[in-house]
């Protein structure tokens, strides 16, 4: 317990503590100014409205990925297996590079998309692509377990009541799902508010349109004005823990009803 | 309704799980498959409920071909052996679920669902139950719940893969006696699977014994016990004593020494004797076919249980004997013994 307590505090409460402590620099006018100035409200609003769109469409295809993984016996399931924690693994610079590659303009997928008039790289859909990327393995990973546990005989209970592949999906396996999909959710938002490394490569990085709160932060330090670095990261902090908190009272509603047993 | 199941075969790979299986259950019946594990009595079941399909052969039910239509079409109520509850639905839910999922067309409305769940969960009496978790069940209750939910959608035919296997006995018991009064309510034709052949005996109308995918014995308890078809079936319900014998012509012989018994139509050759516990008669030394000495007794209640050892037998073969307590039997006596009933197969390779 005690060694529980003095960790934490040493590796999370006391560095959060000191952000806090060096905002504390600044009057209350001047914090209020620089987290309403245009270029934060914009690069947060680019950080965690990516994030969300990011999240939300790794959980639907992470849910799609895992189902085949676990259910279907198919020709290289163990590499497709392998290769979902790519991204874990992968530095996230080379990971931004090999992005910013293939999206460019003349890159493999960036040349046909810009036929097409989609311009990914150096644009917010690059970020959008990069966050996809490097959250994906948090939805498998969290919910496949779940799944493997999940009997195939609710679904045939299911199908002996009366139910039809609808029902049963909609009805009896993605209920049993929920806690750990909002789980791989919020893993995979919280990583992609977080993500730097491979962002910053394929983002573009212009102020107001591609520019990542996490990068602000960056930028205000290497002009030396740290207090308005940490004004931006409390912000930061405070709405991801906001949300994070969130996604764990849902997480309990649902564990609440579907206790483990 | 009547199930009548013609030629069914299914492998899973090379292993025959059914080897042309052909089963004819009438209506209202409550039949029991009984067999070993691997006999293939889930798969004869699973086949029946749309949730497997034969590799050849035909399902009826109620005369309609059942093998156009799949579990969802067939109205077919099954339950597991280990429940398989809904677990993020209350045990209300859980019941109502068949009547939740119907077609638009047919589906009832909030009122009569309600009404039809509690009716359900009446007879199994669990009602004071319906707003708990299945978690929050026990095991007894758990499976009373999946059979509630299985009638909900009144089924044309009930079955049950060993409905009591994962319960403890004393449960089981109560269990069997349960299922056993509901069939004689609601007399829809019920199926259920078990290994335990006292569970099949004590429950079902009709036992239809099973071993390597194929149909040993079909009969009433009573036939499956007193009149086995097979070695197999004698082996496998009730406890057997099991001599090996040699039979030529209406002369049966253990190690060559006759036993004044008859062959009673068994094929010359190799066979095996088989006598219950209950059917050898002791008598003084030398009175019969068999002579041995008791090495231990024990009684308890009606009966007293003889361990005798067979002389004359290479090495030594020990056999349990359950005699009355009209006369009391001494560890050391030699005494002889006479089958009463008895029958002979012969041996298969």
């Amino acid at each position: 317990m005690g060694l529980t307590l003095t960790w934490l505090s040493v590796i999370i409460l006391i560095p959060l503590a000191a952000l806090f402590l060096k905002t504390f620099e600044l009057s209350l006018d001047q914090f209020w100014g620089v987290i309403t100035s245009r270029r934060t409200l914009n690069a947060l609003k680019i950080s965690f409205g990516l994030s969300f769109a990011a999240a939300c469409v790794n959980l639907v295809m992470g849910t799609i990925i895992v189902w085949a993984l676990v259910r279907y016996r198919f020709p290289g399931r163990r590499l497709f297996d392998a290769i979902v924690d790519i991204p874990f693994a992968l530095p996230t610079a080379v990971a931004g590079v090999a992005l910013t590659q293939l999206f460019a303009q003349k890159g493999w997928l960036g040349a046909p998309l810009a036929e097409l008039g989609i311009k990914v790289a150096f644009t917010p859909i690059g970020i959008f692509v990069a966050m996809v990327f490097i959250g994906i393995p948090f939805v498998v990973r969290t919910v496949q377990p779940v799944l493997i546990d999940l009997d195939v005989e609710i679904e045939e209970a299911a199908a002996s009541l009366g139910a039809n592949r609808w029902h049963t999906v909609f009805r009896v396996i993605l209920p049993s799902l929920i806690p750990a999909l909002l789980t791989g959710f919020a893993l995979a938002f919280a990583r992609a508010v977080g993500e730097y490394g491979s962002v910053i490569f394929i983002a573009g990085n212009l102020p107001n349109v591609s520019e990542i709160a996490p990068l602000l932060v960056v930028i205000r330090l290497s002009e030396f004005r740290y207090a308005d670095a940490t004004a931006i990261a409390v912000v930061m902090l405070v709405a991801s823990f906001l949300i994070i908190f969130l996604i764990n009272r849902l997480q309990r509603w649902a564990q609440a009803r579907i206790p483990v047993h | 309704m009547a199930i009548e199941v013609k030629n069914i075969v299914k492998k899973f790979g090379s292993f025959a799980a059914l080897d042309n299986v052909d089963l004819k259950v009438a209506d209202g019946e409550l039949l029991a498959l009984l067999g070993p594990s691997g006999s293939g009595k889930t798969t004869l079941l699973r086949i029946i409920a749309g949730l497997d399909w034969p590799d050849s052969g035909e399902v009826a039910i109620d005369g309609e071909n059942a093998l156009t239509r799949g579990a969802s079409e067939r109205q077919v109520g099954f339950v597991f052996q280990h429940y398989a509850l809904f677990r993020h639905m209350t045990v209300f839910e859980n019941v109502a679920f068949g009547l939740r999922v119907q077609p638009r067309a047919i589906r009832k409305d909030e009122a009569t669902i309600r009404a039809r769940v509690k009716e359900l969960l009446d007879l199994v009496q669990l009602d004071w139950l319906s707003n708990r978790y299945p978690s929050q069940l026990s095991g007894g209750q758990r499976q009373r719940i999946a059979l509630a939910r299985a009638l909900a959608i009144e089924p044309r035919i009930l079955l049950l893969d060993e409905p009591f296997g994962a319960l403890d006995a004393k449960v089981r018991k109560e269990l069997r006696q349960w299922l056993r009064s509901l069939h004689n309510e609601i007399h829809v034709t019920s199926i259920f699977v078990t290994h335990d052949q006292e569970e099949a005996l004590e429950v079902a109308n009709r036992v239809v014994v099973m071993d390597k995918g194929k149909i040993e014995q079909i009969g009433t308890p009573g036939e499956v016990y007193d009149n086995p078809a097979t070695a197999f079936v004698h082996g496998f319900i009730g406890e057997s004593i099991v001599l090996p014998v040699d039979v030529s012509g209406d002369a049966v012989r253990l190690d060559g020494r006759p036993l004044n018994i008859a062959a009673h139509g068994a094929a010359s050759g190799a066979a095996k004797l088989f006598v219950r516990r209950h059917d050898m008669a002791i008598g003084p030394a030398g009175s019969g076919a068999l002579d041995g000495a008791i090495r231990h007794v024990r009684s308890f209640g009606p009966i007293q249980r003889a361990e005798v050892a067979l002389s004359g037998r290479e090495g030594s073969t020990v056999i349990e004997i359950d005699a009355p307590r009209d006369r009391e039997l001494q560890a050391g006596e030699i005494v002889s013994l006479q089958p009463r009933r008895y029958r002979i197969f012969a041996t298969q390779d």
